[in-house]
This record gives C-alpha cells, sequence and structure tokens, in this order.
C-alpha cells in the first residue's frame, strides 16, 4: 500500500502553464460583460494613480528649469515649491482609489467563483488538483489586472499630459524626464497586476477548497 | 461474460458506513453497504432519491471516503488516500459521465476531451491525437472544434463519453447519462456505452431510472434507506413496459424467471 502511494506521488503533474493561460482567457472572453467592468475599476484607480505621478514628474520637470516666469505659474496653481514627491493628501486619495478597486477584484472573482462551481467541481471529477484551480484562477485574474492596468496607464498618461499642457503649456512636455516617466509606468503596472493578483488568491482557495460532491450538487 | 473474469474484483466496498452531520442531527447515508463490483461488468444502481444511491456512487468514484468501513478501488484503500492522491485516481482510474453532461463551456469538444489527459501528464500532441481517435470512435470525428454549445445533446453526452474513456479508466461512472436526452437518442448513447465497455473492457456503473439501461446490465443492484437491498443478475429480472417486477424480499434466483414466464 505504502509503495502504491508513492507511486502516485511521483506521478503528480502539474497544470501547464500555456493550458492555463488558454483556458483563463477563453472564460474571460466568455464573462467579457464581467470582466469588462472588473476591469474598468481597475482602469480608474491606475489612471488616476498614473495621472498623478506624471503631474508630479511635470512639476519636478518644470522646477529645475528654474525659469522665474514657470515658478510663479506653479506657485499660481498651488504647487509647493520646497516640496518633493507627493503631499500626504494625494498619497491618501491613492491609497482610496487602490483598496476600493481590491474591493472590486475580490467581488468580481468571488462571483466568478460561484457561478463557476459546476465547472470547478466538473474539473476535480476529471483528476484536477486543487493547485490546478487555483492557478487557473491566478492566471485570470493576473491577465484581467495586466489589461486593465495597461489601459490605466495609457489613460493616465493621456490625462495628466493634456491638464500639464493646459495648465503650463509647452515647456511641461519639454522639461519632462521620460525615463522618471517610465520608471512610473513600471510601477503602476507593478501595482496593478499585483493587486489583481494578490486579492484573488482567496477567491481562487475558496473556489479550490470545494469538495467536488459539493460542486456538483449546486443546481444552475 | 466468461467466470473467470467475473472473479476480478474492482471496486470492492466492506460494511461502508456514512454518516453526514446536518446542523446536530446525523444523516446516516450509508448504514453498513458490502458490494463487489468485477472488473468488465455493467452494473446498474437503482433506488429512490434520499437512498444513499448518490453517496455509494461518489464514493466509487472516490469523490467521497467512508466514515466507517472499506472501500477498495482497483486495489487502493479509499481511506489511506491523500485529497491529491484522490485526484489521481480520479483522473487515471475513474471517468465520469453526467447527467448534464458538464462539459466545460469555453472548450471545444477535442479540448474537452484532452483536459483530463493533460492532468494525467500527457503531452500536448500525444493528448490531441488520442482523443481524436476517441472521438472519431464515438462519431464526432467531424466536430473536433465545435464548442458544446454549438452540440446538440446527444452529441455533447458522445464528447463526454469520449473524456470519460480518454484516460483509459478502469471503471466508468454514469450519473443518469440518459436523463436529459430524447428516448431515440438516449438508446443510442446507452448502447454506444455498452459497446466500448465491451470493446474496451472497461467497467460500467450506471445510476439510472431508465428501463433501456436495464437490458445493457450485466447486474443491478437496489439500495433503499443506505443498504443494499438486493443484486441480481440481469437473466434474474423480467423487465416489462412501466415497471421492474423483480421486486426485493423475491430475490431467490428462482423465483425471478418464473415470474417472468407467466407474465410474457
Amino acid at each position: 500500500m505504502a509503495q502504491q502511494q508513492a507511486a502516485i506521488i511521483s506521478q503528480q503533474v502539474n497544470l501547464p502553464w500555456s493550458k492555463a493561460v488558454e483556458i483563463a482567457v477563453k472564460s474571460l472572453k466568455k464573462r467579457l460583460m464581467r470582466s469588462t467592468i472588473t476591469m474598468v475599476s481597475v482602469i480608474l484607480a491606475i489612471a488616476f494613480l498614473m495621472s498623478i505621478w506624471l503631474g508630479n514628474d511635470v512639476i519636478d520637470g518644470l522646477r529645475e528649469l528654474d525659469r522665474p516666469d514657470i515658478d510663479l505659474l506653479l506657485l499660481r496653481n498651488g504647487v509647493d515649491l520646497t516640496q518633493t514627491g507627493m503631499s500626504s493628501k494625494m498619497v491618501w486619495l491613492v491609497s482610496l482609489s487602490l483598496v476600493v478597486c481590491s474591493v472590486g477584484i475580490v467581488n468580481a472573482m468571488l462571483m466568478s467563483v460561484t457561478e463557476r462551481f459546476r465547472e470547478i467541481g466538473t474539473m476535480k471529477c476529471l483528476g484536477a488538483m486543487d493547485r490546478f484551480i487555483v492557478r487557473l484562477f491566478l492566471v485570470e485574474a493576473g491577465i484581467q489586472g495586466a489589461c486593465g492596468t495597461l489601459v490605466g496607464i495609457v489613460v493616465g498618461l493621456a490625462v495628466g499630459l493634456v491638464g500639464s499642457l493646459i495648465t503650463y503649456g509647452a515647456p511641461a512636455v519639454e522639461s519632462l524626464a521620460w525615463l522618471d516617466v517610465a520608471g512610473s509606468a513600471g510601477l503602476a503596472f507593478v501595482i496593478g497586476v499585483g493587486l489583481s493578483t494578490v486579492f484573488a488568491i482567496y477567491p481562487a482557495y475558496v473556489a479550490a477548497s470545494m469538495q467536488p460532491v459539493d460542486a456538483m450538487r449546486v443546481e444552475e | 461474460m466468461a467466470a473467470a473474469q467475473k472473479q476480478e474484483v474492482i471496486v470492492r466496498a466492506v460494511d461502508v458506513h456514512k454518516v453526514y452531520r446536518m446542523g446536530v442531527e446525523e444523516v446516516r447515508a450509508l448504514d453498513g453497504v458490502t458490494l463487489d463490483v468485477y472488473r468488465g461488468e455493467y452494473l446498474c444502481i437503482m433506488g429512490p432519491s434520499g437512498s444513499g444511491k448518490s453517496t455509494l456512487f461518489n464514493m466509487i468514484g472516490g469523490l467521497d471516503t467512508p466514515t466507517r468501513g472499506k472501500l477498495e478501488i482497483e486495489g487502493y484503500d479509499l481511506s489511506g488516500l491523500g485529497k491529491a492522491q484522490l485526484a489521481w485516481l480520479r483522473c487515471n482510474k475513474v471517468g465520469y459521465i453526467f447527467q448534464q453532461f458538464n462539459l466545460i463551456d469555453v472548450l471545444t469538444a477535442l479540448e474537452n476531451v484532452t483536459l483530463p489527459m493533460t492532468f494525467a501528464g500527457l503531452s500536448g500532441e500525444e493528448a490531441e491525437s488520442r482523443a481524436t481517435e476517441v472521438l472519431t470512435r464515438v462519431g464526432l470525428g467531424e466536430r473536433l472544434h465545435h464548442l458544446p454549445s454549438e452540440l446538440s445533446g446527444g452529441q455533447q453526452q458522445r464528447v463526454a463519453i469520449a473524456r470519460a474513456l480518454g484516460n483509459q479508466p478502469g471503471i466508468v461512472l454514469a450519473d443518469e447519462p440518459t436523463g436529459n436526452l430524447d428516448l431515440i437518442t438516449g438508446e443510442r448513447i446507452i448502447n454506444l456505452l455498452k459497446e466500448l465497455s465491451v470493446e474496451i473492457g472497461t467497467t460500467v456503473v450506471a445510476v439510472t431510472h431508465d428501463m433501456k439501461m436495464f437490458d445493457v446490465s450485466d447486474r443491478v443492484s437496489w439500495i433503499r434507506d443506505g443498504r443494499i437491498e438486493r443484486v441480481a443478475r440481469r437473466d434474474e429480472i423480467d423487465i416489462q413496459v412501466g415497471g421492474v417486477r423483480g421486486r426485493a424480499g423475491q430475490g431467490a434466483p428462482s423465483q425471478a424467471p418464473q415470474e417472468g414466464e407467466a407474465q410474457t
């Protein structure tokens, strides 16, 4: 018996990533409406974050120009010339938007799990191990998060640039350190995908820990 | 079926009990079930709802473990298996066919059949060629890339049969496989399942109320109140339209054929 069980363990395999991605993309397409709504919350949060960061980069660039007329313009717009980085009020607002977005992700993923009890149960009957199910949901959340974040970064950049141009004119773009902007965008991407995936762990765990028998009993 | 073949036991249940807790109350779903299923046979399980037949069925499939008693599938003692090992057993040793077909609706027929093969560790090409073979055998060679929503109920159940047989399991479990199909389609599915089980030598355990299923069964087992009430071979039972005449309590094998003669 012990030998048999050892043989079982040695034969366990993992669900290939390519397969997980394929299934996840198909599931997202199937529920395009809801995945879009979840993505919108990510888009908004990341766009907000990105536009704030871009605004800071613009101000940093303008300040380094050291032109009196621009400094005056900055002062008129309420910029504290001695302060660097985000004000605590801004940090608070950005954090709040990210928290709201995260709650939305947990909610949407839990709904997705509930909707798919039968599918999860079937997969378990077919021999899917718990970690297959977890991987499937995390990959799905990750893809959803990545799409939302990318769009959010683009939207945030666009809004931030247009806003800066209107307020400060051409110098805003001319003096911009694009490397800093790229760094901000990269960080925003990590935050967006990270939050989307981390907050899907609990729903994925709920899905994976379901008994196949219970999952199959759920009426559609 | 050869007598020697019948002797090999694929599922052995010995005094199996299953108790569920619902709040403070205890529900005895199985109350001492002892049953041997032989390799290659076609066994029907009958019973009213709440009789414990689903619990027994789930246990034979490794979906549930007994509270007390011993249950062996292909020599593996269920009580000694962990979650991952049960998953392995379900993947490699058991095939499932459901009333609702339960195909993954975002995957094509071919992908549905290859999924359990992927779980079993087969490479992509290997799984695809084997799945194509099985799907062609069940008559869907032309519809490999159709989604379940583009297939009729009968075709979906064929995909499910192909999926159940894909990993060449020793035992196939069918839960009311004709429950969602019209009479003719249901009959075709039953015949297909019977043909395949004979061809491959797979054991089939079916829960059903479908009389057509009786015709192809080797044995029928009745379960009531968590106990096996009676097990009878197909030739001991007389079937008429409208019901089964061999009843519990009249289980003496000599009695049933006599009864059959009187009614035909």
